[in-house]
């Protein structure tokens, strides 16, 4: 591919800001931080990749899994800036929802003990599993608002943070979970996976190609629903004070 | 018995400015007052859905914070303004208060507290959402009454009914309280609906007390020039500048 023709593809980003702008969304200026990142951070790694992916010391690889889960925590967390402790939320559900499924894979034979696996595919469930944790806080945060009046109510029957939160919950775990259900009823009709598309070109069976991208496909559903689950029941604990009131962010003050 | 002894609140602005009123076992307290004056989250400072900044709220002799939280919502029952049900049935809905607590009602308990809030039994099974207003109003008040409460906070209980829907929740309203003698605060910013419940009255503008006694000797009290004009409609109630 030419620069030139890399230039173009950046026109996209032009429409992506033009849309914005013309509906007044305020994202501009998150969009070209967002393009700009991705462009610097793809080119450091495109750099950096050859020699992690020589790394053999499990150490160093936990520590850049490490490394990804924090960055990618930070991000999530800021997702869900009205829910106190945000970060340290999405971190616990990233890390718990990432190892289980690590674990799950690896005992499997999934991932195998090499770099080039390990590095890859933490990576992709650790992103799949950020997804989930900002659209699990993101939804939870509206739900709060829509249900305030069904939770004060509760609340006022006696019922405890879990039980006035209940429908919330499972609303928001419902509607972040709607990506991933869609993205698999989908998968082989409309998206064909980079993974097993390449896995063909590069003159792999077809049917192993299948058998890795209907792993990876599960695992992408394992992690984000765990991360969900996690995220999503520790937000709400917090969305309460000590003396069970929802917190004024969640409400507009009455008088 | 509830006592509210000097309670403040403050949330950027002064929201209630020291309060004290007793209301005995029996006794109904209006709370009247423009929008904005403070009436509902009075009532939520005395269950502790807001935290009051000082002052102290008794239940029956018992400071309420001093009070296990829970036990404390189940006894100061409180009727919204606006219905907020949970998607069930009606009876699931009724039963809503003690299944927190893990306790069972039976269903001749679920039918006798529709029939407290004239409510047909033929209704325990049907969805909640295919009710009216009204009736889910109705229903809100057998929940709060399924809890047993020692006292009624009722938020503006009418504010989002029709004038009919309105009239026949006020006589429910009545009802429940001639029969059940629970010490009963109801809020509300409509003068004509104080003078028909006919009860002590605090007039509330701008979170202090304006005025207090029986709505009628209020009405009649042509030297305070004040309450005169927020009885007229001429006191927003936005403002303390304005008392």
């Amino acid at each position: 591919m030419t620069i030139e023709s890399l230039l173009i593809a950046y026109g996209l980003i032009a429409i992506a800001l033009f849309i914005a702008w013309h509906n007044r969304l305020k994202l501009e200026k998150e969009v070209v931080i967002a393009s700009l990142r991705a462009t610097v951070q793809l080119v450091i790694m495109g750099f950096l990749l050859e020699w992690i992916l020589r790394l053999d010391n499990f150490i160093y690889l936990g520590l850049i899994l490490l490394a990804m889960t924090g960055i990618a925590a930070a991000i999530s967390g800021k997702r869900g800036e009205k829910i106190p402790h945000s970060t340290g939320i999405a971190f616990t559900g990233i890390l718990i929802g990432s190892v289980i499924t690590f674990a799950v894979l690896s005992g499997a034979g999934v991932i195998g003990p090499e770099a080039k696996y390990i590095i890859p595919l933490g990576g992709m469930i650790i992103g799949n599993s950020m997804n989930a944790s900002s659209l699990s806080m993101n939804r939870l945060i509206g739900e709060l608002g829509h249900q305030r009046k069904r939770i004060e109510t509760l609340l006022a029957l006696g019922a405890n943070a879990q039980q006035a939160s209940e429908w919330a919950v499972r609303q928001s775990v419902r509607s972040a979970l709607i990506p991933v259900i869609d993205s698999m009823k989908i998968i082989g009709l409309v998206h064909l996976p980079g993974i097993m598309t390449g896995f063909i070109i590069a003159g792999g069976s077809p049917l192993e190609a299948v058998k890795y991208q209907l792993a990876i496909v599960f695992m992408i559903a394992g992690t984000a629903s765990l991360t969900c689950m996690i995220v999503t029941l520790l937000a709400a604990r917090r969305c309460f004070s000590s003396d069970l009131q929802l917190l004024d962010t969640f409400r507009p003050s009455t008088a | 018995m509830l006592r509210v002894s000097n309670l403040s609140l403050t949330k950027g602005k002064a929201i209630l400015k020291d309060l004290s009123f007793e209301v005995k076992p029996g006794e109904m307290l209006t709370v009247l007052g423009p929008s904005g004056a403070g009436k509902s989250s009075l009532l939520r400072c005395l269950n502790r859905l807001d935290p009051a900044d000082s002052g102290e709220v008794f239940l029956n002799g018992a400071e309420v914070r001093s009070l296990d939280i829970l036990d404390l919502r189940r006894r100061m029952g409180m009727v919204f303004q606006t219905p907020a049900l949970i998607p069930e049935t009606v009876a699931a809905n009724v039963a809503l208060g003690p299944s927190l607590r893990h306790e069972t009602v039976s269903e001749p308990e679920i039918q006798e507290l529709l029939q407290q809030v004239g409510l047909p039994p033929e209704l325990m099974t049907r969805q909640v959402e295919t009710l009216s207003v009204g009736e889910q109003q109705r229903v809100s008040f057998a929940q709060v009454l399924a809890n047993k409460p020692d006292v009624l906070l009722l938020d503006e209980p009418t504010s989002a009914l029709d004038p009919t829907a309105a009239l026949t929740i006020e006589n429910l309203i009545k009802d429940v309280h001639s029969r059940l003698h629970t010490a009963t605060v109801l809020v509300t910013h409509d003068i004509p609906q104080a003078v028909r419940f006919n009860t002590e009255t605090l007039v509330l503008v701008c979170g202090s007390v304006l005025a207090r006694g029986n709505i009628q000797d209020l009405v009649n009290d042509t030297g305070n020039t004040t309450l005169q004009k927020f009885l007229k409609g001429e006191l927003t109630g936005q403002g303390p500048e304005q008392i």
